[in-house]
C-alpha cells in the first residue's frame, strides 16, 4: 500500500451509522446538483460567467455562497453538540462516543472561524468595497479569483475528513502537545493543519488585495476622509489579515514540522516549548478577532445611517477608533491564556490593554445611537439585525472586560462562560452584521429585494434563540461546568443544557426562515425588482444599476465629498428639469476570464490530500501542477478584453430611467 | 534605479490638485505597491520565526549550540556572494531600464550564480551539521535554526527559479510592460531577501558565536 501512503479502506469509517449516513446524504446531494446542472446545459455557462471570472462581485457572491454551505455543516456540528449535552447527564453517554463529539467540537470551530465567517466577510467586502470605491474592480483581480479556489480547496479538504480518515479531535485551535504526533497520531490534525494552510495562502493574498485596492486605486477625489465607513473597516481588517496570517502560517508550519519530520518545536522531548505555540497561535488569533468583526461595524455604520436618512454621527472618530482597533488588537493576546503563569505584572499589562481597546468600540456604539437618534428610522430588515446586535453585543463586551481581569480570568478560564462570550461577540458582532448585510446589498445584487416578512421571521428566531441557547452557558460556567465535555456527573446541570438545546433549535428556525426567505424571494423576484437605489441610499454602490454591468460604472464618479451619492441627489433634487446632455462614454479595458484560479484550487487539493495521507509522488504532481499552471498565466497574451463604447452606451441608455433619481 | 522611476510617476500624479484624490493610480504603481505589501507579510512571516528561534536559542536539550556548530568563514562567503548578487540585480535593473538585453542576461546570469553559490554553501552547512548528529530533531534549538536558515534559503530557491522564468519571458515577450513590471517585483523580493539574510547573520551566527 505503499502507492497510497497511509490510505486504505479502513479510513472510511463504515462502522458509523452516523457519519456514512451524513456522507451518503451529501455526497447524493453533491451528485444531485451536479447532474442536474449538467443536465441542464448550464455547464459552459458557468464556466464561463462564474468559475473562471475575475469580477469581484461574482467572486464576492461566490464566497458567500460558500459561507452559507459552511454556516449550515457549522450548524449541524452546533446541534449535535447541544443534543448530546442535553442528554448525556449522571451515567448517561449519550449518543456520540467521546472520539466522535471531540471531532465534532474541532470541526465546528475550525469550520465556522475559517470557512463560514472568513468567507462571509471577504465575500461581502468583494463585492461591496470597489463599488463604493466608484471603482471598476480589484487591483489584482486573477489573484483574487486564486484566493477563492485556495478557500474552496480549504473547505473541501475539511469536508473530504468527514468520510475519509478523521478530523482533529484537539478542539479548532489545536495545541499541543496534544495535537502532536505522540497523542494525535491520525490525520486528523493533518486535515486540520493543510486545510488552513492552503486557505490560509488565499486569505493573505485577499489582504494584499484589498489594501492595495483600497489605498491605490479610488474614484477622482475620493481622498481618505471621503471613503465610506465600510470601506474604512474593510481596510483595518486587510491590514490586520496582512499582518496576522503570516504569523499563523509561520505557526502552522513549526506543527507540520514536528508531525512530519520530527521537529521539537512544541514537543515533550528534546526541549520543546508548548506554550510557546499557543502565544503565536493567538499572536494571529486575536486579530483574527477583529478581521471578523470590524467589516460587520461597518456594515451596521452603513445599514444605521442608510436607514435613520442620516450622516452617520461622527465619522471621524468612528474612523480613528477603527483604525485604535486595528492596532490594539495586537497587544492584548496573552488575555487568552492568563493561566500561562505569566508574571502579575504580565498578566496586569494585558488585562488593562483588554479592557483599554473597550473604549474605542464604546465610542461606536455611541455613534450608531446618535445616528439614530432624531432619525427617520425605517424598520427595515438591516436595521432590525443592526439594533439586535447593538443591545446583544453590549452584553458580550461586558463579560469580555468581566474576563480581561485576570484574578476573574482564573475562575472562568476554559469554563462554558467563555463559550458564552465568544459566541456573544462573534454572533451578536459578525454574524449579525453579516446577515445585516446580507439583507442590505442583496438588491444590488441580484436586482431584486428578499422578502421582508421571512426576514423578520429569521430575525427574531436568531435573536431569541440566540438568548435561549447561550445565556444557560454563562450560568453554567458559574456553577464550575468546563468546555468540551461528552458527558458530565453533576445532575443540576442538566436543566439549563436542555434550555440550551431548546435555544438551539429556535436559531434552527431562524436558520430555516432564511432559506424559505431565499426561495421565496427567487420565486417572487419579478413583484420584488427594485431599481438601481431601492434603500435610498448614501454610497456609491447605490449610483450603479442593480446588478451592476461588469464594469460597474459607465464612467467613474467624481467624489465630492463623503455620502457623496447622497448629496449628488439632493443636488439634483434642487436644479431639477436639466436637460440630460448626452454623454460619450469611452471604451474601457476590464480584466480577461483566467481559469488559473480553479485550476490552481484543484492541484492545491490534490497537494493537501496527497500531503495528508503521505502519498508523496502525488504531492509532487500536484505541486507541478500549480507551478505550470501559474507558468501558463504568466506567458498568456491577451490580459485585458476591451468592452466597446456602444455597448456601454446602450447599457446606460437602457439603464437611464432606472439611474436617474 | 527602481524606486527613483516610481517616486516620478508619483511627481507627475502630484501635478493634479492632490495625489489621493487623483483617481486609480498607474498600474506599475498597484503593481509594486501591492509586492511591498506582500513583502511585509513575508517579514512579519519570518519575524514569527525570529522570535520562536529567540524563545528556543538556549533549548539545546543537551546538544550542541551554535559556538560548536557555526564555520564563520563559510557564512561569511555565503553573505558575501548574496550581497553581490544584490548588487548585480540592482546592475540587471539599470539594464531594463535602458532596454539593453545582453547587459540584462549577463547580469540576471551573474544573480544567479551567485544565489546558487550561495544556496550550495548552505546546503553543505545544513549537510555538515546533519553528519554529526546536529540535525533539526536533535533539539528545539537546531529545529529553529533549521526553520529559519531553511525558510529563507527556501526564498532564494523560490527567486532562482523565478529569475530563470523572468529571462524567459524577457527572451520571448521582450520588455513589455507586464515584463518590467514583474522584474521591478524580482528585484524588490531579491533585495528583501538580503535584508532577512542581514538580520540572520547578525541574530543567528554572530550573535550565536558570542554567546
Amino acid at each position: 500500500m505503499t502507492l497510497l501512503g497511509k490510505l486504505d479502506w479502513s479510513a472510511i469509517p463504515f462502522d458509523q451509522p452516523i457519519i456514512m449516513g451524513t456522507v451518503g446524504g451529501v455526497v447524493l446531494a453533491i451528485v444531485s446538483v451536479l447532474s442536474w446542472v449538467t443536465l441542464k446545459g448550464y455547464v459552459p455557462y458557468l464556466w464561463r460567467e462564474w468559475l473562471t471570472s475575475v469580477d469581484h462581485k461574482r467572486i464576492g457572491i461566490m464566497y458567500i455562497i460558500l459561507a452559507l454551505i459552511m454556516l449550515l455543516r457549522g450548524f449541524a456540528d452546533a446541534i449535535m453538540m447541544r443534543a448530546q449535552q442535553a442528554v448525556a447527564a449522571g451515567g448517561a453517554q449519550g449518543y456520540l462516543p467521546p472520539e466522535h463529539f471531540d471531532q465534532i467540537f474541532s470541526a465546528h470551530g475550525t469550520i465556522m472561524i475559517f470557512f463560514m465567517a472568513m468567507p462571509f466577510v471577504i465575500g461581502m467586502m468583494n463585492f461591496v468595497v470597489p463599488l463604493q470605491l466608484g471603482v471598476r474592480d480589484m487591483a489584482f483581480p486573477t489573484l483574487n479569483s486564486v484566493a477563492l479556489g485556495l478557500t474552496a480547496s480549504g473547505i473541501l479538504l475539511t469536508n473530504i475528513s468527514l468520510g475519509v480518515g478523521e478530523f482533529a479531535k484537539t478542539g479548532w485551535v489545536a495545541y499541543p502537545p496534544l495535537s502532536e504526533l505522540q497523542f494525535s497520531p491520525g490525520v486528523g490534525v493533518d486535515y486540520y493543519l493543510w486545510a488552513l494552510q492552503i486557505s490560509g495562502v488565499g486569505t493573505l493574498m485577499t489582504g494584499i488585495n484589498f489594501v492595495a485596492t483600497i489605498l491605490k486605486t479610488r474614484a477622482p477625489g475620493m481622498s481618505y476622509m471621503r471613503m465610506p465607513v465600510f470601506c474604512w473597516t474593510s481596510l483595518a481588517a486587510n491590514l490586520l489579515i496582512v499582518a496576522a496570517f503570516p504569523v499563523l502560517t509561520a505557526t502552522l508550519s513549526m506543527l507540520l514540522l514536528d508531525r512530519y519530520l520530527g521537529f521539537h518545536f512544541f514537543t515533550i522531548d528534546g526541549q520543546g516549548n508548548a506554550m510557546m505555540y499557543v502565544n503565536l497561535f493567538w499572536v494571529w488569533g486575536h486579530p483574527e478577532v477583529y478581521i471578523l468583526v470590524l467589516p460587520a461595524f461597518g456594515i451596521f455604520s452603513e445599514v444605521v445611517s442608510t436607514f435613520s436618512g442620516k450622516p452617520l454621527f461622527g465619522y471621524r472618530s468612528m474612523v480613528a477608533a477603527t483604525m485604535a482597533i486595528c492596532v490594539l488588537s495586537f497587544i492584548v493576546w496573552l488575555h487568552h491564556f492568563f493561566t500561562m503563569g505569566a508574571s502579575a505584572n504580565v498578566n496586569g499589562f494585558f488585562g488593562v490593554m483588554t479592557m483599554i481597546i473597550a473604549v474605542p468600540t464604546g465610542v461606536k456604539v455611541f455613534n450608531w445611537l446618535f445616528t439614530m437618534y432624531g432619525g427617520r428610522i425605517r424598520f427595515t430588515v438591516p436595521i432590525l439585525w443592526s439594533i439586535g446586535f447593538m443591545v446583544t453585543f453590549v452584553i458580550g463586551g461586558m463579560t469580555g472586560v468581566l474576563m480581561a481581569v485576570p484574578p476573574a480570568d482564573f475562575q472562568l478560564h476554559n469554563s462554558v462562560f467563555l463559550i458564552a462570550h465568544f459566541h456573544n461577540v462573534i454572533i451578536g458582532g459578525t454574524v449579525f452584521g453579516l446577515m445585516a448585510g446580507y439583507n442590505y446589498w442583496f438588491p444590488k445584487a441580484f436586482g431584486f429585494q428578499l422578502d421582508e416578512r421571512w426576514g423578520r421571521a429569521s430575525f427574531w428566531c436568531w435573536l431569541i434563540g440566540f438568548y435561549i441557547a447561550f445565556m444557560p452557558l454563562y450560568a453554567l460556567g458559574l456553577m464550575g461546568m468546563t468546555r468540551r465535555m461528552q458527558h458530565y456527573d453533576v445532575a443540576s446541570w442538566q436543566p439549563w443544557l436542555v434550555v440550551a438545546a431548546v435555544g438551539v433549535v429556535v436559531i434552527l428556525a431562524g436558520i430555516v426562515s432564511q432559506v424559505i426567505q431565499l426561495v421565496v424571494s427567487i420565486r417572487d423576484r419579478e413583484q420584488l425588482r427594485v431599481t438601481a437605489d431601492p434603500w435610498n441610499g448614501r454610497t456609491l454602490e447605490w449610483a450603479a444599476a442593480s446588478p451592476p454591468p461588469a464594469w460597474n460604472f459607465g464612467e467613474l464618479p467624481q467624489v465630492t465629498d463623503v455620502d457623496g451619492f447622497w448629496k449628488k441627489k439632493q443636488r439634483e433634487r434642487t436644479q431639477q428639469a436639466q436637460p440630460t446632455k448626452e454623454r460619450k462614454f469611452e471604451p474601457i479595458e476590464m480584466p480577461k476570464n483566467s481559469a488559473t484560479g480553479i485550476i490552481t484550487a484543484f492541484f492545491a487539493v490534490i497537494t493537501g490530500f496527497a500531503l495528508i495521507w503521505h502519498i508523496w509522488w502525488m504531492a509532487g504532481v500536484g505541486a507541478i501542477g500549480i507551478f505550470l499552471t501559474v507558468l501558463g498565466f504568466a506567458f498568456r497574451n491577451e490580459e485585458e478584453i476591451k468592452v466597446p463604447a456602444e455597448q456601454i452606451a446602450r447599457f446606460e441608455q437602457a439603464n437611464r430611467a432606472e439611474i436617474a433619481v | 534605479m527602481n524606486i527613483i522611476v516610481a517616486v516620478d510617476d508619483e511627481v507627475r500624479h502630484e501635478a493634479r490638485p492632490s495625489a489621493v484624490e487623483a483617481g486609480p493610480a498607474t498600474k506599475r504603481i498597484v503593481v509594486g505597491y501591492g509586492f511591498w505589501i506582500f513583502l511585509l507579510s513575508d517579514i512579519v512571516m519570518f519575524a514569527a520565526i525570529f522570535a520562536a528561534y529567540a524563545v528556543l536559542i538556549h533549548a539545546t536539550a543537551g546538544g550542541p549550540g551554535g559556538l560548536q556548530l557555526f564555520n564563520q568563514r563559510s557564512v561569511a562567503i555565503e553573505t558575501g556572494c548574496l550581497l553581490a548578487s544584490s548588487y548585480t540585480c540592482g546592475l540587471m535593473s539599470l539594464a531594463i531600464s535602458s532596454r539593453r538585453y545582453a547587459v540584462t542576461y549577463l547580469a540576471a546570469l551573474i544573480t544567479f550564480v551567485l544565489g546558487a553559490a550561495f544556496l550550495a554553501l548552505e546546503v553543505r552547512e545544513f549537510a555538515g551539521m546533519i553528519a554529526v548528529g546536529a540535525g533539526p530533531q536533535r533539539s528545539a534549538f537546531l529545529s529553529a535554526f533549521f526553520m529559519l536558515v531553511g525558510c529563507h534559503g527556501l526564498h532564494v530557491t523560490a527567486g532562482l527559479v523565478w529569475l530563470a522564468v523572468m529571462m524567459a519571458q524577457v527572451a520571448i515577450k521582450g520588455f513589455r510592460a507586464t515584463v518590467e513590471r514583474r522584474l521591478l517585483c524580482f528585484s524588490l523580493f531579491w533585495h528583501a531577501l538580503d535584508i532577512v539574510w542581514v538580520w540572520l547573520f547578525t541574530v543567528v551566527y554572530l550573535m550565536g558565536v558570542l554567546s
